[in-house]
């Protein structure tokens, strides 16, 4: 492959499960690609397929009621069907994942250092003696203080923030070309988590990985990412560049999110606006536009017709005239740059 | 720790204390159990059984013969039976142990590995056909009762199958020292192992699938795959070890239990003279000095298998050694 060839391609990713209610389908269809050394924010409500994308990349999704179908080719190799043997060289070594929950994400029995050396063992020929001073390195690497202790620590005696930035050093082990992160800082604290987003952006420079960092928290995607992909029932709705999506995003849904941002500067809104109703089910999704109940611009042909990704670089999903929705996106994100 | 351990065993001594006083408390509360009836034997005149009764000490005060009773069992060690006249209590306590623990000890070994291989390998093929026959074989081994099975074994091995190549070898009913004769001790054991493991290797089965299949729903399972670590290991290293709690827990007290005592059924059927049958015997005859040693020593091991497994844990769960 050529050096500047796309490193992850998916194309048509649909994940479906089985159930009493029939078929939900929590990914229905996405298609998107990640370069190298890129990092890629990829923003949604619960439920809207964020976390799914993410573990069928990883091949994680291993409940036999799940359908995964399309594909997902990574350095040109296909992962979809890939037996676990060849997956297992794969993961942990060029694509690699931080979870969202650092206080469950490690195995309560074994240290930092020993789970750390499991991975590099898994993909290396060193012995597990040589693995220590590189996990050692590795939580150095990340930031952990006093590393040569800590590589002995058992997860329960490490604070939220550490554990997060543990199970990013087990990540980092094999230096990965790819990073999948999901919601990683959500479960921390404010202060905390602007230390792991830094350290994420500074992943790239270090390692030169590439990123797909899935949150819910836009400002999380204004910090690091280089661009957006906005998810709503389990299809993107909007993706484009970060300075183009939070100066003009083009899509009703965008516009909800930024307006319950609160603004940082000029009067206190009495009320945040938030976007009426809640999100679609995944075994019901509406005919037409998945969010078109929920939609102030909504008119008859959003509720038959499935919008498609319309645009160059910067695209969006919508039924509504592009010149139209773009007269409302200069009003609208006029408050969000100025937070930023 | 120093701490830990005084605490531990000022437990110990509450625990036997109070149950030596509830055992003998019974024991004087139960209509029908005088025991001087016993001792004088049938159709005794009224005279005899005062004497008796002074004789023995039965006729001070409840509080007294307690402490008299204490007295003989812990420091004087000369406490006799009231049945058996003569019968050195601590001694034929002491001589049971040796046959107890060859018992349960060996039944252990057997139980935990069937335990282990059934829950690993049900867990592991959960759905499958493997898993429901390992389930209901192990349904079956936990609902048969131990003294029928056992009676089974001995009508096979001891009388319609003896004369078989199959079970030729089968030494008559009984214990063998370990000492004397190592092959005849096994030989002696070996029926009986299979058959008081029978019940704990499907109850230790079923638990540990449990534990293993609610393990591998956890978030560091999933971690552990992402890391590209074979399935095999993820199941051993990652789910078996941290279900692995819920085991070493039940087996310590399962194992106190059976070598206080609670493998009586098992000791019965297959003439073994250990602290069960023992125990069966005293409370059949009421012979309370013999009672209250038995009982007595069984809380000992309960509590010490408590102690046992709370200092196992700290070594397979790290969570439990920074707990005060």
């Amino acid at each position: 492959m050529s050096a500047d060839a796309p490193l992850l391609v998916v194309k048509d990713l649909t994940v479906s499960f089985r159930s009493d209610e029939g078929l939900v389908r929590a990914v229905g269809g996405i298609s998107f690609s990640v370069e190298q050394r890129e990092i890629v924010g990829v923003v949604g409500e619960s439920g809207s397929g964020k976390s799914q994308t993410l573990l069928a990349i990883m091949g994680l999704i291993d409940s036999p009621n799940a359908i995964v179908s399309g594909s997902i080719r990574f350095m040109g190799q296909e992962l979809i069907g890939l037996k676990r043997r060849a997956l297992d060289a794969i993961r942990g070594r060029q694509i690699a994942m931080i979870f969202q929950d650092p206080m469950s994400a490690l195995t309560p029995v074994h240290t930092i250092g020993n789970q750390i050396a499991e991975q590099v063992r898994a993909h290396e020929k060193v012995s597990a003696k040589a693995a220590r001073p590189r996990a050692v390195q590795l939580l150095d690497a990340v930031g952990i203080a006093n590393p040569d202790r800590v590589v002995d620590n058992y997860p329960h005696q490490l604070s939220g923030g550490m554990r997060q930035r543990a199970v990013i050093a087990m990540a980092l082990s094999c230096n990965p070309a790819l990073l999948v992160a999901d919601e990683p800082t959500t479960a921390l604290d404010v202060t905390v988590q602007a230390q792991i987003l830094e350290l994420i952006g500074r992943l790239r420079d270090q390692f030169g990985s590439a990123v797909i960092l899935v949150t819910h928290d836009l400002g999380v995607v204004a910090e690091v990412a280089d661009r957006v992909l906005v998810m709503y029932g389990g299809r993107f709705v909007e993706e484009g560049g970060k300075s183009s999506v939070f100066r003009a995003p083009l899509h009703p849904y965008t516009w909800g999110l930024f307006g319950s941002i609160p603004p940082m500067e000029g009067p206190r809104p009495a009320r945040l606006a938030a976007i009426t109703g809640i999100p679609p089910s995944l075994s019901d999704l509406p005919k037409g536009c998945a969010f078109s109940p929920r939609c102030a611009f909504r008119h008859d042909a959003c509720l038959v017709q499935l919008p498609i990704m319309q645009g160059e670089s910067h695209r969006a999903a919508c039924l509504l005239p592009e010149t139209t929705r773009r007269q409302f996106a200069v009003q609208r994100a006029g408050g969000v740059e100025m937070q930023r | 720790m120093v701490t830990a351990l005084s605490f531990r065993l000022g437990q110990m001594v509450l625990v036997m204390f109070g149950i030596s006083v509830v055992a003998f408390l019974i024991f004087f509360a139960t209509p029908g159990a005088d025991p001087s009836a016993r001792i004088a034997g049938r159709n005794a005149s009224q005279e005899t059984l005062i004497q008796v009764r002074h004789d023995f000490g039965l006729d001070r005060p409840l509080p007294v013969q307690y402490g008299l009773m204490m007295n003989r069992l812990f420091v004087s060690r000369d406490l006799t039976s009231f049945v058996n006249r003569g019968q050195r209590v601590i001694p034929t306590v002491i001589s049971a142990i040796p046959v107890t623990l060859s018992l349960v000890g060996g039944a252990a070994v057997l139980w935990v590995l069937g335990g282990l291989i059934v829950g690993v390998i049900a867990g592991a093929t959960r759905g499958t056909f493997v898993d429901r026959a390992l389930m209901i074989l192990s349904l079956i081994g936990v609902s048969i009762p131990v003294f029928w099975l056992g009676e089974v074994a001995n009508l096979l091995t001891q009388s319609r199958w003896h004369d078989s190549w199959l079970f030729s070898w089968v030494p008559p009913l009984g214990y063998i020292p370990l000492a004397e004769n190592p092959w005849g001790w096994f030989k002696a054991l070996v029926i009986p192992w299979f058959t008081l493991a029978t019940l704990y290797v499907g109850l230790y089965g079923r638990v540990l699938r449990a534990s293993l299949i609610e393990m591998m729903q956890e978030d560091f399972i999933r971690t552990a795959r992402a890391k590209g670590i074979g399935e095999r290991r993820v199941l051993l290293h990652h789910g078996l070890r941290t279900s692995l709690v819920a085991f070493v827990t039940m087996f310590g007290l399962d194992f106190g239990a059976l070598v206080g005592g609670g493998a009586l059924l098992t000791e019965v059927v297959f003439g073994l003279q250990g602290v069960g049958k023992l125990t069966y015997e005293a409370l059949q005859t009421l012979d309370l000095p013999m009672i209250l040693a038995t009982v007595i020593y069984a809380a000992f091991f309960v509590v010490m298998a408590n102690f046992v497994v709370d200092v196992v844990f700290v070594f397979i769960d790290p969570r439990a050694r920074d707990v005060g």
